[in-house]
């Protein structure tokens, strides 16, 4: 058979066949021809053969990323630098599944060899391995599954996005089955971006499929908590995005991307006013805000309520941060920490108001 | 936030003026206000009208927290 393709592939210790974890802090060696995953993927594609095979512990690349890819790479070297050599064609490593440890080690290699030797470098992992946050803006890896049930179609999308790389074609994620850089491109179009979104509306008005151009992150769900059982002896806190902050802005929150949020005394306070409160907040026009704060979080109304008997009491302090242009992880990461000071302080509701 | 805090167990009612938003991020109890830049007040109103409509607002919310939801709901 014709080899077309020669392939180095990365592996760790376990699909490499040295061991388990007892032999996860394996110092990176390299073997001559295929291991494990590489077997199948010469079986697969006849065309392709692993001329090498590095194997590396889990905790040794993962532990001490930066020295085990420089020790990685000098060990690679002699294949590409040496005289007379028929040098690699490409690298592949894993697929490392949902396997965090794993995953960092096949996303640190690929990229240190695409930069160092200068040829196409794939891994694969399941989209919620931990390492793809970290590499997948320039580490090409193809979608697996959660586990070992996925390897043989993950050592395919692996060798065929390699193949396709090596032949200069354009890679598209969805088309290609791997995960988004995150990059766009400019093309040229046949309809203008207008023609193509009133298609798209028709068909969704007509109930037909269609594909976004540009889709939204996917937002988690939480179930709905139970009601409050009895008002009346209830304690509420307030909570805001909306920037409401004491005059002169205290702990400097930003006006965006905010980087934290400020816990604020309302003990015997009936009101906010202008002269006691501020909006924080950019990206809306804060005039009406600063000139009566309970316009974004209404103080005034919530102690009359409260003094009525509307519900039992108000919590003595209240949360706020700014919500423009926050990511979603440092959204989650407040509302988390200020769900940890309500649990402690016995809160049983909360109105969460936002601009 | 809403989302965080919920997960513990803590009804939140997300009183805001983009319902969409809201939805999107996934509040359970969701009460629409009154604009962006003053969800609880009316410039517009007299402040007597503004209060008023202000603590209906309020009262809309305690309202939503006190029903129970088995998914998504604008009060």
């Amino acid at each position: 058979m014709a080899c077309k393709y020669r392939v180095i592939y990365c592996l760790n210790q376990f699909f490499g066949g040295l061991g388990g974890e007892d032999k996860a802090y394996q110092p990176p060696q390299l073997i001559d021809g295929a291991r494990g995953p590489g077997i199948l993927l010469e079986k697969l594609f006849p065309d392709i053969q692993v001329a090498a095979t590095l194997i590396v512990g889990d905790n040794y690349v993962a532990e001490k990323t930066e020295a085990a890819i420089r020790e990685i790479i000098a060990l690679l070297a002699p294949l590409f630098e040496a005289e007379g050599v028929d040098e690699p064609h490409l690298l592949l490593a894993g697929p490392a599944f949902n396997a965090g440890r794993y995953g960092i080690a096949c996303g640190a290699i690929c990229r240190a060899v695409r930069e160092g030797f200068a040829i196409p470098a794939v891994t694969a992992m399941y989209p919620q391995n931990p390492a793809v946050e970290e590499y997948r803006k320039d580490v090409l890896i193809a979608r697996a599954g959660e586990d070992v049930m996925g390897m043989e179609d993950a050592v395919r999308s692996m060798a065929v996005l390699g193949i396709k790389q090596l032949s200069g074609a354009e890679l598209f994620p969805d088309r290609d089955g791997y995960i988004s850089h995150g990059r766009r491109k400019n093309y040229f179009a046949e309809k203008t971006g207008a023609v193509r979104a009133v298609d798209m509306l028709l068909k969704k008005l007509a109930g037909k499929p269609f594909t976004t151009e540009y889709a939204m992150p996917v937002f988690d769900r939480v179930q709905p908590a139970p009601p409050v059982h009895d008002m009346s002896s209830a304690r509420l806190a307030l909570v805001t995005s909306g920037g409401i902050v004491p005059r002169g802005n205290p702990d400097r929150i930003e006006a965006a991307s905010a980087s934290r949020f400020g816990v604020y005394s309302i003990q015997g306070v009936s009101a906010f006013s202008a002269g006691t409160h501020q909006t924080a907040h950019g990206g809306y026009d804060p005039t009406f805000a600063n000139a009566d704060p309970n316009r974004v979080l209404p103080l005034d109304v919530v102690r009359e309520l409260e003094s009525e008997g509307a519900f039992g009491s108000l919590h003595g302090s209240y949360y706020a941060t700014v919500g423009n242009g926050t990511s979603v992880a440092n959204a989650e990461k407040y509302g988390h920490e200020i769900a940890k000071l309500l649990l402690a302080d016995g809160v049983q509701a909360v109105i969460l108001t936002s601009t | 936030m809403t989302k965080q805090i919920e997960r513990v167990g803590i009804p939140v009612v997300h009183a805001c003026s983009i319902v969409p938003i809201s939805k999107t991020v996934g509040a359970n109890r969701i009460v629409r206000t009154v604009a962006i830049p003053h969800p609880f007040g009316d410039p517009d109103k007299s402040p007597e009208e503004e209060k008023k409509m202000r603590k209906e607002l309020v009262k809309k919310a305690l309202m939503a927290l006190a029903t129970p939801v088995d998914q998504q709901t604008v009060f």
